[in-house]
Formats: structure tokens, sequence, C-alpha cells
């Protein structure tokens, strides 16, 4: 076991490194940062003079070292819009995406998983082909239109939320049920399918002869074991969800590394770039790491030799 | 004797796209205390939903009508027996045959085995695992202590089968119906499960239904056997009897299908019958049997043909008469 | 018993039925007549090819021009609402109708090329990881993983914003970002076809490889190529409207749908139709691209449906 998690955190790292490296090579290639940072109008002197100052004349592979190595010591650097390091300026607004990340799982799981449930116990009934149908809509739907939607009726129509900012927990409603509608369907199909084959299963028909009641075979019996594949699916969804927030905090205005990603490609702001690109990938190999071991832990048969 | 089960016309309908069917036709049979009926026959013929229907497990949308379904005196086909509280699982048991999956995987042994007592009977934990315990005990299971925090699938197919019929046990049933126990076990471990079926059965009094369609377990452990073809019992019987001498054709061909130690020469040819078996769907009459039967007639096909009983316990459905049936035979 | 694919006849009477099984071809024809999503949904996709071909022909006005007379007139259904502009106009006055007509080639022709690119990078790396496993699996398991780790949104919008806004750079963009769904699916095909007894037994009836390939290999990929790549397309063309939506996507004045939301939220408390159209218009397409790409799946090999 020890052995496992050691090959999983290398792996992690390796993957971390991985995407640091080819998110770096891409913003560093596509264009001048310097011209970028300096601004259009800027001179030929002003912008040599930026790209000394941040070592831009350098080879690309020197400014990854240099960066990584720093990296690896906790300096991501100083944000040149804020002029404040790097990790305080993300520090101050990761909490936010967080707690929008978290809300919206729960929300999706909240929803999803009794919706598949019920959609299990009654197959082809209208029942099932409904949750069915929302789940396949709710695929289709953008994101980001599904929330103005949602900002002209409930925000402003019946004025029953607030449109912008992340002040109280009510700002977080609308935000939370755009970015988590989307990943309901998934769950939904993957609870359903999940459970029917369950229903089907030898154990079930023990459980049955056994003369079990009914409620008790579908939460001890079924549920738990169908569950499992959900919470893997669930620890990689919020990693999803995590890295399309951009979209959502954009829409609500919510202060977030979302949001501040957008501003900050927009600024040419790239260290904080390049840390929030870093910090996201680590997360979702964390939650992909967390989704094994849940894995484990639920089914007896990985967990116990 | 009281039968501990009374079966009378039994009927299971299933509707299917293509129309319905008619997987369990007009049963008959009984059960007492101590003995042991085996249903026999080729896969399709109903068995298993006989055994399903008495225990009230068919599979949803299921039709099921009955003249009698008594057990212990009460009758199943009422409010009783819908839900069947206190009578599955608890007076009467199942077990199945693939026993690498008749388990949740999830869960204890232990867990599962209490699980069947605290089900039915205000006991306490240590109370529920005493028992468990004692049983796994009784089925052969050595350091049944330590078995009891184990998984499924740290047992072998053998030792799972055991802590099937451990757990048919927890709450002392009078009736066990066992479905192909043994079919996918390797053939040592057979003999030792249904020994073990037969102890415990004359150890607890119980009723025993056994169903297969292997006739060399049918030989070593039924009492007395009914055999199925395509939902109807075509013959009833003690073993011994039947075994010696099959009055309908399809018992007869089963028979010589297998070789018995001392009668079959070596190099003799084994039998077979030709033909398939139709499917049991929409309107049917006449004998099930006529289009693989070698001694089918213009007869065979009109109206129903009943079960006939010669002897108590000892029927068969084909209109040829007895000696009829003789005399062919003997010709052969 | 699945009788809408199989054909009972009755033997003897009295007897029952003895149950005769039809050709592939006959149950994969009835399949697709009967599944109503698939029917919805290449209705949906030929409705919307059909108006982008057609567009020129079908659009009232230049989806270009601007009227600053006529800004902001509400569709039909509206107060002030003309037959001039059905759906209205936006707020430089192009007609609204004529821009949802020619966003259905925007959408589809950035859809299908983006999947086209990540199907290329996609199907060949899962083909490679499941063929020759080993080290090249391994390989390609971990660029799989370091793909999905990267949020895709975030660098599509940082080049986008560096190199600058276009069509092609989308495509290319989202080409080469959304191929990880071609890779995992494809990679564990070709993995379970090679494990499949059908390969042994065709070489030991002395088939040569390339029958094998062509005849048991790839008609199972394909098919589920075809599933996957619709899937993707209803994807892509949801990344494009948010990366559009966020100003890093195709530039202005195409009429993409999403650009048109975003240039329509500034007025969207007077005037929703500005946002309702457009993204009821990427709705209903990327809808029709998802129960087409089900029903492709459904109809071709309904044992993986629940």
């Amino acid at each position: 076991m020890l052995i496992y998690t050691v090959r999983r955190l290398g792996l992690a790292l390796l993957v971390a490194i991985a995407v640091s490296m080819v998110s770096f090579m891409l913003i560093r290639m596509s264009g001048d940062p310097a011209i970028a940072l300096a601004g259009e109008n800027a001179s030929a002197e002003e912008i040599e003079y930026v790209r000394q100052q941040y070592g831009f004349d350098r080879p690309v592979i020197v400014q990854y070292l240099d960066w990584g190595y720093r990296a690896l010591q906790g300096d991501f650097g100083e944000s040149p819009y804020f002029n404040q390091p790097v990790t305080t300026v993300i520090g101050d607004r990761i909490g936010v995406t967080m707690t929008l990340g978290l809300c919206a799982l729960t929300f999706a799981v909240l929803l999803s998983i009794p919706m598949g449930v019920l959609a299990a116990t009654r197959p082809n009934t209208w029942i099932d082909r409904t949750a069915l149908s929302i789940s396949v809509m709710g695929q289709a739907m953008p994101s980001f239109w599904f929330g103005l939607i949602m900002i002209i009726f409930f925000g402003v129509y019946l004025r029953w939320l607030p449109i912008s900012g992340s002040d109280t927990w009510a700002h977080y409603v609308m935000p939370t049920i755009a970015l988590g509608y989307y990943a309901t369907p998934a769950f939904m199909r993957l609870t359903r399918s999940g459970m029917l084959e369950v229903l089907a299963s030898d154990h079930i028909r023990t459980a049955r002869a056994k003369g079990l009641r009914w409620p008790k075979i579908l939460y001890k019996h079924a549920l738990r074991n169908a569950i499992i594949p959900v919470v893997a699916l669930a620890a990689v969804q919020l990693g999803f969800m995590l890295g399309g927030s951009i979209v959502i905090e954009s829409v609500f205005a919510i202060h977030g590394i979302g949001y501040l990603a957008w501003q900050s490609i927009g600024r040419s702001d790239l260290p904080v770039v390049q840390a929030i690109v870093l910090l996201l990938s680590i997360i979702y190999v964390f939650l992909t790491f967390l989704s094994d071991l849940m894995n484990a832990f639920l089914d007896p048969r990985i967990r116990v030799r | 004797m009281s039968a501990l089960l009374e079966v009378k016309s039994l009927n299971v309908d299933l509707p299917l796209p293509a129309g319905l069917l008619h997987a369990v036709r007009d049963v008959s049979f009984s059960v007492a205390k101590g003995e042991t009926l085996s249903l026999v026959g080729e896969s399709g013929c109903g068995k298993s939903m006989t055994a399903l229907a008495i225990m009230n497990l068919l599979p949803p949308g299921a039709i099921r009508r009955a003249e009698r379904l008594y057990f212990e005196s009460r009758n199943l086909m009422g409010a009783a027996g819908t839900d069947m509280i206190g009578i599955r699982g608890a007076r009467m048991s199942m077990i199945f045959q693939e026993p690498m999956t008749s388990l949740d995987p999830c869960y204890t042994i232990g867990n599962q085995l209490e699980e069947a007592l605290l089900e039915h009977r205000k006991v306490t934990k240590k109370e529920a695992r005493d028992r468990a315990v004692f049983l796994l005990e009784k089925v052969g299971i050595t350091g049944a202590a330590s078995r009891l925090k184990q998984y499924p699938h740290q047992l072998s197919g053998g030792l799972r089968q055991r802590v099937m019929i451990a757990m048919g046990l927890m709450c002392g049933p009078s009736l066990i119906i066992a479905d192909e126990p043994t079919t996918a076990l390797d053939v040592t471990i057979q003999a030792q499960i249904l020994a073990l079926l037969a102890s415990l059965q004359k150890e607890f009094d119980m009723g025993q239904i056994l169903i297969t369609h292997d006739l060399g377990v049918v030989s070593r452990v039924a009492d007395r056997l009914a055999v199925m073809y395509c939902g109807l019992v075509v013959e009833t019987g003690h073993t011994t009897e039947v075994f010696q001498n099959p009055i309908h054709p399809y018992t007869r061909g089963l028979m010589d299908c297998i070789p018995a130690p001392g009668k079959t020469k070596p190099g003799q040819e084994l039998g077979s019958i030709p033909g398939i078996v139709p499917t049991p769907i929409g309107d049917l009459w006449g004998c099930p049997f006529r289009n693989r039967c070698f001694l089918a007639h213009d007869a065979c096909s009109a109206k129903n043909i009943d079960l006939v009983e010669i002897a108590t316990g000892r029927s068969y459905r084909c209109v040829l008469g007895l000696d009829h049936l003789a005399a062919e035979y003997g010709r052969m | 018993m699945k009788t809408a694919e199989t054909v009972i006849e009755s033997t003897e009477s009295g007897l029952g039925l003895e149950v005769v099984f039809p050709t592939p071809g006959q149950i994969m024809r009835r399949r697709m007549t009967r599944h109503k999503g698939f029917l919805f949904g290449g209705g949906v996709l030929v409705l919307v090819l059909l108006m982008a071909i057609l567009a020129p022909v079908i659009a009232p006005h230049d989806p270009y021009h601007q009227e600053l007379t006529q800004r902001l007139i509400p569709p039909i259904w509206g107060e002030n609402g003309t037959w001039q502009h059905p759906l209205g106009t936006d707020n430089l006055g192009r007609d609204y109708f004529s821009r949802v007509v020619y966003g259905c080639r925007i959408s589809l022709l950035i859809g299908f090329a983006c999947v086209v690119i990540a199907a290329v990078i996609g199907a060949g790396l899962g083909l490679a990881a499941g063929y020759f496993g080993g080290r090249v699996d391994m390989f390609v398991s971990f660029i799989i993983t370091v793909r999905l780790a990267m949020p895709a949104v975030l660098v599509a919008v940082a080049v986008v914003a560096l190199i600058g806004g276009s069509m092609q750079i989308v495509i290319l963009t989202l080409g080469c970002l959304i191929w990880d769904r071609f890779a995992v699916v494809l990679r564990a095909t070709t993995q379970q076809i090679r494990s499949m007894d059908y390969i042994p037994a065709a070489q030991a009836a002395g088939c040569s490889t390339f029958w094998i390939v062509s005849r048991e290999i790839l008609p199972n990929l394909l098919n589920n190529l075809v599933v996957i790549a619709t899937l993707e397309v209803g994807r892509a063309i949801l990344l494009e409207a948010a990366l559009s939506f966020l100003g890093m996507g195709v530039q202005p004045p195409t009429p993409s749908w999403g650009l048109m939301i975003s240039e329509g939220k500034e007025f969207m408390l007077f005037d929703p139709y500005l946002i309702t159209i457009p993204g009821a218009a990427l709705f209903i397409l990327v809808l029709g691209m998802n129960l087409l790409g089900d029903g492709l799946r459904d109809v071709t090999a309904p044992e993986g449906k629940a």
C-alpha cells in the first residue's frame, strides 16, 4: 500500500511538472510577453527594458527552470499588476473558488443521486424518462447562458437573489446552480446505470430471499454498491468545476481565481496566470488520487487482499 | 406426516412483447417435513420459476395463480402471501446457484449472516453473532469466529455456498429450497455440499425442494421427484421407482442419456432426444413433448392432457395407457 | 426478451413458438427508425446544416450590415416587432435572424473542424496505446493525464488572448485540447479488441493481418469513433461559445452565437431576446448533437445501454 502511494505521488509530481512546462511554453511562445506587459504603445526601449527586467531575453528553457526552481521554494514571483506576491494574490481569492466548487459539487450530487435512484427503481416509466430528459437537456445548455437567464429571472425579475459579488451566502446560490447543473447529468446517469445493474444482480436477489424489507435492500445493499464509481467521479468532477469556474465567475463577477485568471490574462499578468494553471493542475491530480483512495476505501475487494 | 408445503395447480405467466409466456402450467406437488422433493428438468422447463413463485420472488409483471398454495397451513396466495413478511427468509429459505455472486461484496460475512436473523427476530447483536458462529461450524467452516470478519471475495466458491446455506438456516426455517446449489461448483465439492444439505435437513427436520437438471444428483439425495417439461409436470414418484421404471417417454429419454454404472455396457451409445424445446408462448394445448416423442400420434395434439395418478404420489401425463407404454418400451 | 430483435414464428400449433433471429442489417434499420432521440438529433443536424448551406438564400439581410436607425428592435412577438426583422435587431441594428442563420455556419464549422483535429490526435494516441501496450501505453496515459489536469478553458483563453482571436486560432486551439475523450475511449476499445478471442481465432484460421484489421478491428473502432465524435461536436460548440462569450474566441463582427450573447449582455435586462435567442439556438443544436450521438450508440450497440 505504501509503495502504491509513493508511486502515485511520484506520478502526480511528474504530471504537475509536465503541465506547468506545457503551459509555460505555450504562453511564452504565443507572443512576446514583453510587448504584452509593456503595452501596445510602448517604445522599443521600454519593451527592451521590460524584457531584461523579467528575463524574457533568456532561452525559454532557462526561464522555465528558473521559474520552476523558485516555485519549488514557494516563490511564484510578483504580480506586476497588483505589485504583490503571487501567492498573496491567489491566496486571497482561492477560498471563494473552493467554496463555489464544493457547493456546486454538493448541489450536483444531492440533486442527481436521488434522481438516479428514482429512475432506476422505476425504469422506463415517465419518471425515468423525465429524469433522462432533464439530464440530456442539462448537458446541452451553455452554462454562461444558463447563468444569465437565472440573473434575469431570479435576480432582476423576481428580485430574490443578488446578481454579482460574493459577500453573502445568497450570492453563491445562482453561481452554484450554474456551475453544478452541468455535472448533474453525468452523475445521474452513472447512478441510474449503476443501480440498474446492481438491482439485477444476484446478491440483491439473495437479500430479497432473506426477507429484508425493500428500503433496506435499496439503501444498504444496492446504493452502497452502485455509489462507488459515482464517488470516484465526484472527485474528478470537482477538478473540472474548479477549472471551469472561469466562465461562471466572470458572469457573476465573483472574485475567485477563475475571475482572477481571466483578468490577469487580459492584463498579461503572466506570473499569476502561470501560478493558477499550476495550482489547478495540482488540485486536479490530488483529486484523482483522492478518488482512487475512496475507491479503495469503499470497495472491500480492492481494500482487503 | 402432514404436508409442509402444498402446491395445487400453480401457474406463472410472463407477459412478453411476443405474447404471454406460460412458464409454469398447472404444477402440483407437496413436500412433507423431513422429505426431499426434487424438481428435475432441462433449462427453461420452469422449475426455477416454480420455486420463485412459491417464494413470491417473481420478476415484476409476472402473473401468479394457484388453486392452492399452502405452507404450514397458511395460504400464501392471499395478502399474507403477497408480502411474505415473516415467512420468506424466516420460515422458508432459498439458496441459489451462483455462490460467487450471491453475496454482497461490500459487507462482511458476519454482517450478512446476522442481518438474516436480526431482520426477523428481536435478538441482540451478540445472540445473532453466536448463532452465526454456530451455523458456520454446522456447515463445516473452521475458524468460524474469525470468518465473520471476512469479505465474500476472500472465500472460495465452495465456502461461499456453505455460507449461503448457513445464511438460509439463521432463522431455523422448516423448508429450504435449493435451486441448482451445486451446478457452479467442482464435482468434488458437489458431493460435500449435497451431503451437508442432507444431514442438515435430517438434523433440523426440514423439508427440502432440490431443483436440478442433473439426474445423478437426484438419484443420490432426493426422496421423491417431479419431472418437468415446458412448464408442465410430466411425471412424479419416489426416486427409486422412477429410476427403475420411468413411465413418461421424456423421463425415459432422460434416463437413456446418462450412463448407469453397472447397466450401461462399454461402447454402448448414449441416448439423445432429437428436436428442440418449444417456447411456451401463446395458446397451448396437447402434449408439449409431441414434436420430439417417438410415440407421438394424433391424440397427442388434442385438448389438455391431465396428470394421471396410478398410485399415491406416482403419476404421469400422457394419453397412452400404462400397458401400451410398457409394450412399446419392451420392444426397445 | 428483446423482441424488437427477434422474429417469432409459430411452430406446430398449440406447441408454442420458435424463436428466429433477423439479420443484423434488419435489426439496425429497425432500431434506427424507432429511436426517437436518434431521429430528432438527426433531424436537427440536417436542419442546421441546411440553414448553414443555404444561409445566403434564407437570411433576409446581410448579417454584418449595421443600420443604426434600426437598433434594438424586438422580435415579432415584442411591442414594435416587424416582419422586416422577425427576430429583431441587435444594438448595432443588425438583423438578428440573419445573424442566427449565419451563426449556424460558424458553429458547425468550428464544431466539426475541432472534432476532426481532436479525432486525429486522440484516435492516433489511443490506437497506439491500445495496440502496442507497454511503454507506449504508459507514455500515452501520462500525456492524457497531463491534458486532463490542465484547465482547458483557461489555457485556451490564455493562448487566444496572446495570439489573437480568429476562427482558425480557435479551431486549432480547441482541436488540440479536446482530444482526451477520443484517446481514452479508443485506447480502451483497442485494448478490448486485442484481448478478444476472435483475433487469434482469425489468425489461426489463416487470415491475413490486413483482413483482420479491416474486417474485425476497424468496424468496432469506427463505431465508437463516430459516437464519440458526434458527442464531442456538441462539446466543441459549447466551448467555442464560452470562449467567444469571454471575448477570447472569434472576434466581432463574426456572427458567433456565443459572441452574440456576450454583445447582448449589456442590454439583456431590457431586451432579453438578445441573449435568449442565440442561447436557444446553441441549446437546440447541442441537444440535437447529443441525442444523435446517444442514439448512434444505442442503435449500433444497445448492449451498453443502461
